[in-house]
């Protein structure tokens, strides 16, 4: 019984953020960010040389075949660095979706290309999270139409995996004719998120898919969302934490006061219960698949909610400078910010969660 | 991460359920476990010695089971009392806090007088802590010992002195030294309740009930031998036993428990035309609700992970008794709020649900906040030993002619 890192774990945390703190300062966050593409091909050649973006890729692949709480230790300093590279859908949810359902074919076109860091593949299923009207992509005699909005890590796709009405995920490649590709701005500059939409486009579906995939993919990215959000988070309260420490005002430091000493402990008091909680739903992801979705939805919801709060009270505690851009935090803030609401916020994941438990039927 | 305790420790839980299984229906029924045990409560708890399921690691020596202290067993005899709902050993105040205290610090003499008899539940304790006037600033405590002819003489008044009335001892911080700087001057001191010049008046709160007391003493006259460690050092003595208590109001499991008790209320209890459960706002509250039970679950394994491997607790340790007992209260909210008006039944009134429970819980869990170092007081210690944060500068003392020109000078600003 551990409940814990194990010493690999530890290293590699330890790798990605020295190799964060050397190539991504927040300079560089505010040059990419600027950018119609935000994506640092700088960082993102330094990842290559830990082998992040091979990170989720069977060995046979070309890849290092790690597990998924690997990879929300990964998104978890991505987020501390608040560095603007792709790497929820393309180097995790495509990866998984091609090993776990994808045929032989597609595994060997696909997987050692996104491992060497050729190709990269955007992903799209919030249709599957949260269907409106005027969205969704339907698939008919091998023809995809309608429109998927959020495909996540957008810019620079080789390819997308997108979700069909039913759940089906299908292979489109970026140049397919007939798919018209509208970049979408938010708040968060650090990542790219776009709109596809489909006329008559010819789908190549996941071999081995009945929808189930489409699900895995949806706990996974909960997982890794609520694990980009501790790591911003946890920036956020050392950054309050810090700047309390040398901010004086009225002839003390401010950290001295109760009132701003009781704000930094709220935000680590609801902060930290939240990690164990993802290492948890990760862990699950592989060793109890059947418990996965719940705790996923669990460390979803909750994590979007803390985080939130921490966002706001890390701002507060820096006072105006908080709210200013010179300081830079609402690089995180608004990164927590898209974390929360992408693949269903708190209460939509805490439906699904409740009829997953049987609460209620589903409607 | 391996979540899997390995044979060994899955043969221990397997031998529990079947001795839980076998002697279950012996155990005592909630209600059974007040302050003075009962009968039943005391064969049970001599049958959980016998079998090592309580008093675990205490010395057979001193009437406890024996056995070397290992975490993950204490970690499954908690779980599967929790799981099969039927109760554990005595977590009495003598048993939890004293016990480890005397342990550790009391001489032999005292061991073998006093913890067995406490293990068994003959000897019933209090704890006399608190003073009117020393709460958070426990140190400050005023109640003080002198010596005469080989005893102590004590003077003064503790608050909060749960089960002060059924109790046969009490374990009592009382200054000694009076010229030692405020931490410096307090003994912890092991007395009979029967000893003359004590008088226990119970304090009513606002459940209703009077689960605590206000103990006087006057003139209340206990030999020297009576202390536990040296004159001067019961700060330090009682500091040992205040991190038992911080633990035991951290229970994840207690948290589980109420919350299934939560979901099984809210399955049942009907406003309007469905269930509790089915309205969505009631319902979103309960599912934050149950993230949060399991985020404290996770950290809860985590420490324990973090103590086998020798590691500290750190961060996810210092955060348990505020995040906890918050927790708790909000879970009994939500219980109310469910009830709708129901909620309101309280005293043993007619319709009232499981006996007022949720409301005595709402109210109690208010308490718990508060006691055994508050809110506020675990956020000072969250932020200085958990974040590093500056201390409060130590403002000089007012003295009375100061404190008369600042109010005066304060009044003249105001009407100016």
């Amino acid at each position: 019984m551990d409940f814990g890192l194990s010493q690999e774990q530890q290293m590699l945390r330890d790798a990605v953020a020295r190799c964060l703190a050397d190539t991504c300062p927040l300079e560089h966050v505010r040059e990419c960010s600027e950018r119609d593409n935000p994506v640092s091909d700088k960082v993102l050649d330094a990842l290559q040389g830990l082998g992040i973006p091979g990170m989720m890729i069977p060995e046979e692949h070309g890849g290092l075949g790690m597990t998924l709480l690997d990879a929300a230790l990964v998104a978890e300093q991505l987020a501390y660095a608040v560095a603007p590279v792709s790497f929820l859908a393309s180097h995790v949810l495509a990866p998984l979706a091609l090993s776990e359902a994808g045929s032989e074919d597609q595994k060997v076109r696909w997987l050692p290309k996104i491992a060497s860091g050729e190709a990269h593949i955007s992903v799209a299923i919030s249709e599957t999270v949260e269907a409106r009207d005027g969205a969704g992509v339907t698939c008919r005699g091998g023809k995809l139409d309608g429109t998927a909005l959020f495909a996540l890590d957008f810019a620079g796709a080789d390819a997308f995996l997108v979700a069909d009405t039913t759940g089906r995920l299908h292979l489109v490649p970026a140049n397919a004719s007939g798919l018209e590709k509208i970049p979408l701005m938010t708040i968060d500059r650090t990542r790219s998120v776009g709109e596809l939409r489909f006329a008559q486009v010819t789908a190549e579906p996941l071999a081995d898919d009945s929808g189930f995939t489409a699900g895995r993919l949806r706990d996974a990215g909960r997982i890794l969302l609520a694990a980009d959000s501790l790591g911003a988070g946890q920036a956020m309260i050392e950054k309050a934490v810090d700047y309390s420490g040398q901010r004086e005002q009225f002839g003390r430091l401010i950290g001295s006061f109760q009132a701003v000493k009781h704000m930094c402990a709220e935000m680590a008091a609801h902060h930290e219960p939240c990690r164990s909680l993802i290492w948890y739903a990760a862990y699950a992801y592989e060793a109890m698949p059947e418990d996965v979705s719940l705790a996923a939805c669990q460390a979803k919801s909750h994590t979007g909610d803390v985080h939130r709060f921490v966002a706001r009270t890390s701002t507060e505690v820096h006072g105006g400078m908080g709210f200013t851009d010179l300081v830079g935090l609402h690089y995180w803030f608004k990164r927590i910010g898209f974390d929360r609401q992408v693949l269903g916020g708190p209460e939509l994941v805490r439906a699904e969660a409740a009829v997953l438990q049987g609460w209620i039927k589903a409607a | 991460m391996d979540l899997d305790y390995g044979p060994e420790y899955d043969a221990f839980r397997q031998e529990m359920r079947l001795f839980l299984k076998m002697h279950g229906h012996r155990a005592p029924t909630g209600q059974a476990r007040a302050a003075r045990p009962s009968a039943e409560a005391v064969e049970w708890q001599k049958l959980l010695i016998e079998h090592g399921y309580t008093a675990r690691t205490i010395p057979r020596d001193y009437g406890g089971y024996g056995s070397e202290p290992d975490i993950l067993k204490s970690r499954i005899i908690a779980e599967e009392f929790s799981r099969a709902g039927i109760p554990g050993g005595l977590a009495n105040q003598g048993i939890s806090m004293l016990v480890p205290t005397l342990l550790e610090l009391g001489t032999e003499e005292q061991k073998r007088q006093w913890v067995e008899p406490t293990l068994k539940g003959e000897v019933v304790w209090c704890q006399g802590y608190s003073e009117p006037g020393a709460g958070s600033d426990l140190a400050s405590l005023k109640t003080s010992a002198r010596i005469e002819s080989g005893e102590f003489v004590i003077n003064g008044q503790k608050i909060w002195t749960s089960t002060a009335k059924q109790a046969d001892m009490i374990f009592c911080l009382v200054r000694t030294e009076h010229d030692a700087p405020k931490h410096g001057g307090i003994s912890y001191l092991i007395f009979s309740m029967d000893t003359p010049g004590i008088e226990v008046r119970p304090l009513k709160t606002m459940t209703g009930h009077a689960e605590f007391n206000e103990t006087f003493f006057s003139e209340v006259r206990v030999p020297v031998g009576q202390i536990v460690g040296e004159r001067g050092q019961g700060w330090f003595v009682a500091n040992a036993t205040l991190g038992h208590e911080r633990g035991m109001l951290g229970d994840p499991d207690a948290l589980e428990n109420r919350f299934q008790a939560l979901v099984r209320l809210m399955k049942e209890e009907r406003i309007g035309m469905g269930r509790a459960i089915d309205n969505s706002v009631l319902r979103d509250r309960l599912g934050a609700l149950q993230a949060e039970v399991a985020a404290m679950k996770c950290n809860g394994m985590r420490i324990l992970s973090n103590s086998l491997k020798g590691e500290p607790g750190g961060m996810a340790k210092l955060i348990v008794k505020l995040q906890s007992c918050e927790l708790a209260h909000q879970i009994s909210a939500l219980a109310i709020d469910a009830m709708g008006e129901m909620g309101i039944l309280y005293s043993g009134s007619a319709r009232e649900r499981m006996r007022g429970t949720w409301q005595w819980n709402y109210m109690f869990q208010l308490g718990l906040i508060i006691g055994g170092g508050t809110a506020q007081i675990q956020k000072n210690i969250i932020a200085e030993r958990g974040l590093d944060m500056p201390r409060e500068p130590k403002l000089p003392k007012i003295s009375g002619a100061a404190k008369g020109t600042a109010d005066m000078l304060r009044q003249k600003q105001g009407s100016a």
